[in-house]
């Protein structure tokens, strides 16, 4: 396990196999919360914490538990649990410790707590086999590539706002037709 | 019969941990809010304009229930958010004033002279920095609707002649749409106020004259024949001092411009607007 084995992993998360346009996880909130860039930015950074600490947290369980027990069947049920519980203290020590940042992260944390992208980092992490340290940079990378993909869509989308766009087209579906054609700009990265 | 018992103990060990480990971090990490904040800011509008000074409707929450600050600052609430605050933390309401935009400026589609045909994307920022708007007038409303467009309240229409027309029935007062516009077309000031000089051009009378038939030609007679001094006269363009104008309405007479018209309120009261408890019906 080599530094540039942790850089491919981190590139793939990001352009190659972005979670969002690439493995079309997590289009909820890529469809939700890309109305505006500042938003998206706090939904990103909610994210990407929430995803490296879930594929730390995931990992650990997975390995010292499920497996040790013989019982890798119970993976799905077994994140879920992990990571909605982990996001729910974390939302309580941010609270806490720091206003500010609950803030800035606070009203994104609970929509989180069952999200595919975040479900997926972790069964990922156990599918590739990764280590401790490359699901955790795995995860980080993750988190980047969404929040990048957010950001990119809530930047198109404040445009498209201004643009003459006929009526029937106008909110959802233009925002689909969007999301496609990014999609379609991120698949050229496969050849990477 | 291994694999199930152990499932159930690690599953089941799994989720009660947790569990207590939740309620204990939830006791143990538990932050105070003043439950008044959140009382407060139930009543409150929620849209985060701004207007009232603070950065949002939560911060503002906090600032009447920690500093004392003023009930009556929310300006969408208006009369009704200023008793429903005051009853919620067993103060006096302070009075209101009810605000609403108007726009100054008549110089449509059909008034003014346009410079060019512009095909860009609809929103008057972009309009102002193309070539300076199409509009001749480098004062007047350049008509592509982000006023409305930023109106919480759908206040705001564009009419066919492409000026912004304001419903003062839903117009709150907030102010956003006179942030928004590039050119300050759009004020705030009392609803009372019922006169407005609807002209915003200091260029001389005789440039007006040639791109906008409406526009306000600096030539004065409305200074003269007002009453109560409530018109002065800079830069060729005539300014309503609206502490002193009673919307007595001779102005709109004299000018020969047509550019001084009726506000969109018609009756006025003669005393601003002074809210009781007995007022309003609040269940609380």
């Amino acid at each position: 396990m080599g530094f540039g084995s942790l850089v491919s992993i981190a590139i793939s998360a990001i352009l190659v196999n972005n979670f969002v346009l690439s493995r079309f996880l997590g289009i909820c909130p890529f469809i939700g919360v890309s109305k505006d860039t500042e938003s998206a930015l706090g939904m990103g950074m909610a994210v990407t914490f929430v995803m490296t600490l879930a594929s730390i947290a995931t990992w650990t369980i997975n390995r010292f538990l499920l497996v040790a027990l013989g019982i890798t069947y119970l993976q799905t049920v077994t994140f879920i649990l992990v990571i909605a519980a982990l996001v729910q203290l974390v939302e309580m020590i941010v609270q806490k410790t720091s206003p500010t940042l609950y803030q800035a992260l606070g009203i994104y944390l609970p929509l989180i707590t069952t999200n595919c992208a975040i479900l997926g980092v972790a069964l990922l992490n156990e599918q590739e086999g990764y280590s401790l340290v490359e699901s955790t940079v795995h995860g980080f990378a993750a988190g980047i590539g969404f929040s990048l993909a957010l950001l990119l869509m809530a930047g198109l989308r404040e445009r498209i706002n201004y643009a003459d766009i006929p009526q029937p087209l106008r909110g959802i579906p233009i925002a689909f037709i969007t999301a496609t054609l990014l999609s379609l700009a991120f698949f050229g990265f496969s050849g990477l | 019969m291994n694999t199930l018992v152990s499932s159930v103990v690690a599953l089941g060990g799994l989720g009660v941990t947790v569990g207590l480990g939740l309620a204990y971090a939830s006791i143990k990490l538990s932050v105070k809010v003043d439950p008044l904040i959140e009382k407060v800011r139930d009543v409150l509008p929620g849209i985060n304009c701004g207007a009232c000074g603070f950065t949002g409707c939560n911060a503002y929450a906090e600032a009447v229930v920690t500093e004392n600050a003023k009930t009556n600052l929310c300006i969408p609430g208006g009369a009704r958010t200023s008793v429903e605050v005051a009853l919620t933390l067993g103060v006096e309401p302070e009075a209101t004033r009810k605000l609403s935009a108007r726009v100054l400026c008549q110089g449509g589609n059909a008034e003014t002279v346009r410079k060019f045909e512009y095909q860009g994307v609809s929103s008057c920022h972009v309009l102002n920095q193309t070539a300076g708007g199409d509009n001749a007038c480098p004062f007047g409303c350049l008509g592509q609707g982000s006023c409305a467009v930023v109106c919480p309240f759908d206040a705001i229409h564009m009419n066919e002649n492409g000026l912004p027309e304001i419903n003062i029935s839903k117009c709150t007062g907030c102010g956003l749409c006179a942030g928004e516009c590039p050119r300050s077309v759009i004020i705030v000031t009392e609803a009372e106020h019922a006169v407005d000089i609807r002209c915003r051009s200091t260029d001389k009378g005789g440039v007006v004259k040639k791109y906008c038939q409406p526009g306000c030609i600096g030539c004065g007679r409305c200074v003269k024949i007002c009453p109560f001094e409530a018109i002065e006269l800079k830069d060729s363009l005539a300014r309503t001092l609206y502490e002193k104008c009673t919307s007595c309405g001779i102005c709109v007479k004299e000018c020969p411009q047509n550019t001084i018209t009726r506000g969109p309120l018609f009756q006025r009261s003669a005393a601003p607007h002074t809210v009781h408890k007995q007022c309003c019906s609040i269940d609380n």
